[in-house]
């Protein structure tokens, strides 16, 4: 077998493959309903049932699809350029550690001001995590796969020590928990009495934002040349290692703000499981985004949605809630595949 | 020569035609080639030669048409048929491990997997008989990454007739060597006919297949356009057969010396893998002329196209622009002072592949003229790019398609235009009419004509030496990094140039290099 590169996909060959993923997706989430002893369509139904069907569910989906809003851009900005950024784990967790650093009561400042500063505090962290392994790329040529995903460790065992030691809440009962926020430092509901909070707007505007930065303005131009052939990117006179550092540092500040909004947006406190996962949860968002950041909003709804509504179909039909994990692996796994099937063709010798 | 039309038919091409969704790059092209017989496969680039090879070798599947071997029909796609039935093909870029010797890359792959060890003695006992016999000279005991480009050719000729091939095709073997290297070559290939061998000689130099072939098959848009016996044509009837009607070239005047624009002083870089550096060179580009560079390939061309593209600074030595010292070069102070970069590989350097031409045309001059504070300017670069395609004749359905989809052509324009609307002082252009079609190759060497009549100094980098000998005003030779004192034109001829590129000559002209 051999691939065979096609010059001029045709829209057709751009967007059945993705669809067959999608589908492929579902066939497996089938079978394995039908292995745990479910019936696919009522399966199926709760989950959509679960994540949508009530307001309560809808704003839930939200609020979940929030931190891998802000995620699943940080690894979407960085992948487009060709900088794999596996850390936004720990970019995240940074950006959560700074907020609760000065948002416990270091700073006495109103709420217009403290929660601005509290942004651009966790931005700074993300950005900061990430620039070290994009240093070491661009200088000694270090692969930041492997020093990003072994930093997550690193910076989550680093937490683990803050929680049990300088941000220990005196007040805690011996948990391993921060102190919580002060209410200046909480970003307001924007549904009262429901737990939907301002994070959600920000990440839109997040998505939005990047999008305007790739398609209008000269370090998007850049971060695109450059992931795309840095050979010619450094011949025409792009400045390929300066690119590659602001990239870095846009993709570890977005996953900085993801830490900020969940601590400051959802749970007011820091501790250890503060994300379950979502640095690589983002992966998975951005390539089925097809790393497009309004692609990237839909996706992590799509996500979010798969998991709150799994949790409330294992409740009332007792198939396991992993099923959602495998739904999510397969549907990166049949992406991936779609993708290449877009720009190449498979020949048989 | 021998009377070829009575000996066997080993090989016979029925009626291809292989087409590509709507273009069609063979169209019924049938031929025979005989025991011990030349065959020389001439055509431009684009005339469907290495699509057909690809179909005789099975790496394509022919829509219409079969290959026939020895007599029996090759089964369609199988790759290892024609191998098995003793084809071999040198390409033009060869497939050789670089970290392995050179017995144990012509046994890799005949030894099937499971044979329970190699026998070396054996192996390199046969390889010294034929290499012997074919008078390749090679050590069979050295690393393949330390050969020179001619060495390395040898080794894949001694490949393919260590599996018995009977018929050896060769794709542009010539590209890469001296004038005295194709020699030797031509010397092996009539060795192997005489034993018995066929050749394909794929080629476009014309005097190479007037001094091989016993026959001419010419191809052109994919279609047959003629089969002459050698030693009934010539040059002329063959040129003309190739591009199907006279096509006149841009003359070419000699250019008067004007100020010296660029000059390099005992100038060395760092050696690039197995290509050398440059070796305490001196250059001068003078305003008003074409300075020719010819040379054998991977001689120090790479790293003296690098240098003035910006890419790679001096270990020592002096560049002066102008009369003013170079410092803190990159390609960006290299486009600020004034130096158009027509760069080797079009594909690889000169664009992105998957941008459209608007993004591509404004790679090198975005940030001085298409961006304010960080913004882009896009209606102003798709204008600035409509304008180029008008002016340079790039042939596209318009700015906003992907480069990728451009012929080599068009794409060479669009690069020429990005650079000449800079009005430079300074023209590198590297290999600039590799790989295109006639009509690009005169329009692109009258764009280079014209800039130089304006003033502008025109460093012409070519393996090709008739390319170098009509348009250069002064001919430098470029060998393992060293330069020769600069000719004017018409004052040498090929052989002594091939002399040059050899490497003789330059101990007694330069004593401090050894």
């Amino acid at each position: 077998m051999r691939l065979e590169p096609i010059a001029a996909p045709s829209p057709a060959r751009r967007i059945v493959p993705p669809l067959l993923a999608l589908l492929a997706t579902f066939t497996v989430a089938t079978l394995l309903a039908l292995i745990a002893g479910g019936n696919p369509f009522s399966v199926f139904g709760l989950i959509v049932k679960g994540a949508f069907g009530s307001k309560f569910a809808l704003l839930e989906t939200l609020n979940s699809a929030t931190p891998l809003i802000f995620t699943g851009l940080a690894i979407a900005v960085a992948f487009r350029a060709k900088l794999w950024n596996i850390g936004a784990e720990a970019q995240l967790y940074a950006g959560a550690v700074l907020t609760v650093v000065l948002g416990t009561g270091a700073l006495g400042l109103p709420a217009y001001l403290m929660l601005p500063l509290c942004a651009i505090a966790a931005m700074f962290a993300g950005a900061t995590l990430l620039l070290g392994p994009a240093l070491l790329k661009t200088r000694l040529g270090v692969d930041e796969v492997v020093t990003t995903l072994l930093f997550n460790f690193i910076f989550l065992l680093f937490v683990s020590y803050l929680l049990e030691g300088p941000l220990k809440d005196p007040m805690g009962m011996g948990w391993p928990k921060s102190a919580r926020l002060l209410p200046e430092a909480r970003l307001p509901r924007l549904v009262e009495g429901l737990r939907i909070h301002w994070g959600f707007g920000l990440a839109l505007v997040a998505a939005l934002l990047v999008w305007v930065i790739n398609t209008r303005t000269t370090l998007g131009y850049e971060m695109r040349a450059v992931g795309q052939n840095a050979e010619a990117a450094r011949f025409a006179g792009i400045p390929v290692t300066r690119v590659i550092l602001k990239t870095a540092l846009l993709s570890g500040g977005l996953a900085g703000l993801a830490g900020f909004s969940e601590v400051s947006g959802l749970k007011g406190a820091l501790t250890s499981d503060l994300s379950p996962g979502f640095g690589y949860t983002g992966i998975v968002v951005a390539m089925l985004a097809l790393l497009h950041p309004l692609g990237v909003v839909l996706a992590a709804l799509f996500v979010a949605a798969i998991f709150v509504g799994a949790d409330s179909m294992s409740r009332a039909a007792g198939v396991p809630s992993y099923i959602a994990d495998i739904m999510l692996a397969s549907a990166l796994l049949f992406m991936v595949l779609a993708i290449l099937l877009t720009k190449f063709r498979v020949r048989r010798d | 020569m021998n009377n070829t039309t009575k000996a066997q038919v080993v090989l016979r091409l029925q009626g291809i035609t292989k087409r590509f969704g709507p273009v069609t790059a063979n169209e019924g092209v049938s031929f025979d080639l005989h025991r011990g017989e030349v065959i020389a496969l001439l055509g431009e680039n684009g005339a469907g030669k290495t699509t057909l090879m690809n179909i005789l070798f099975g790496q394509y599947t022919a829509d219409e048409g079969t290959v026939e071997l020895f007599g029996q029909t090759l089964p369609p796609g199988a790759p290892r048929a024609a191998l098995d039935a003793g084809v071999g093909m040198v390409h033009q870029h060869f497939t050789l491990a670089d970290n392995l010797t050179v017995w144990e890359n012509i046994v890799l792959g005949v030894d099937p997997l499971t044979a329970p060890r190699l026998k070396p003695a054996q192996a390199k006992a046969r390889i010294r008989a034929l290499s012997d016999q074919f008078h390749l000279k090679v050590d069979a005991n050295a690393k393949v990454g330390r050969l020179t480009v001619g060495e390395r050719q040898r080794v894949e000729i001694l490949k393919a007739l260590y599996r018995d091939a009977k018929i050896l095709i060769l794709d542009e073997p010539t590209a890469v060597l001296t004038p005295q290297e194709a020699e030797a070559l031509f010397a092996t290939l009539r060795e192997a006919i005489a034993t018995g061998l066929s050749v394909i000689f794929i080629s476009h130099k014309l005097h190479e297949v007037m001094a091989i072939s016993h026959r001419v098959v010419v191809l052109r848009h994919g279609k047959l356009a003629a089969e002459r016996a050698t030693n009934q044509t010539n040059r002329e009837d063959l040129a003309a057969l190739m591009v199907g009607s006279e096509v006149s070239a841009p003359s070419i005047e000699t250019g008067a010396p004007g100020a010296s624009l660029l000059s390099l002083r005992r100038v060395t870089t760092p050696d690039q893998g197995a290509a050398p550096g440059l070796k305490s060179l001196n250059l001068e580009l003078a305003a008003g002329q074409i300075i020719g560079l010819a040379g054998v390939s991977g001689n120090g061309q790479a790293a003296l196209s690098d240098l003035l593209s910006g890419l790679i600074t001096p270990t020592s030595g002096e560049m002066e622009m102008n009369g003013t010292a170079v410092q803190r070069w990159t390609p960006r102070t290299a486009i600020a002072k004034g130096i158009a970069r027509i760069p080797e590989d079009r594909h690889k350097t000169g664009t992105i592949a998957d941008f459209d031409l608007t993004e591509n045309a404004i790679l090198e001059t975005y940030a001085s003229r298409f961006s304010r504070r960080g913004w882009m300017n896009w209606a102003q670069a798709r204008a600035f790019t409509k304008d180029l395609i008008k002016t340079y004749d790039v042939r596209c359905p318009g700015p906003d398609i992907r480069i990728r989809l451009l012929s080599g052509g068009n794409m060479q324009k669009l690069i020429l235009g990005r650079v000449l609307e800079e009005a430079p002082q300074i023209i590198l252009a590297n290999q600039p009419v590799r790989g295109l079609d006639i009509g690009a190759v005169n329009y692109v060497h009258g764009a280079l004509a014209k800039a130089r009549d304006r003033g502008a100094a025109v460093l012409l980098i070519s393996e090709d030496l008739d390319e170098i000998m009509q348009l250069s005003d002064v001919i430098h030779v470029i060998s393992e990094g060293r330069l020769s004192p600069g000719f004017g034109r018409g004052t040498m001829r090929a052989e002594d140039l091939g002399a040059w590129m050899a490497g003789h000559g330059f101990d007694a002209e330069s004593p401090n290099a050894t």
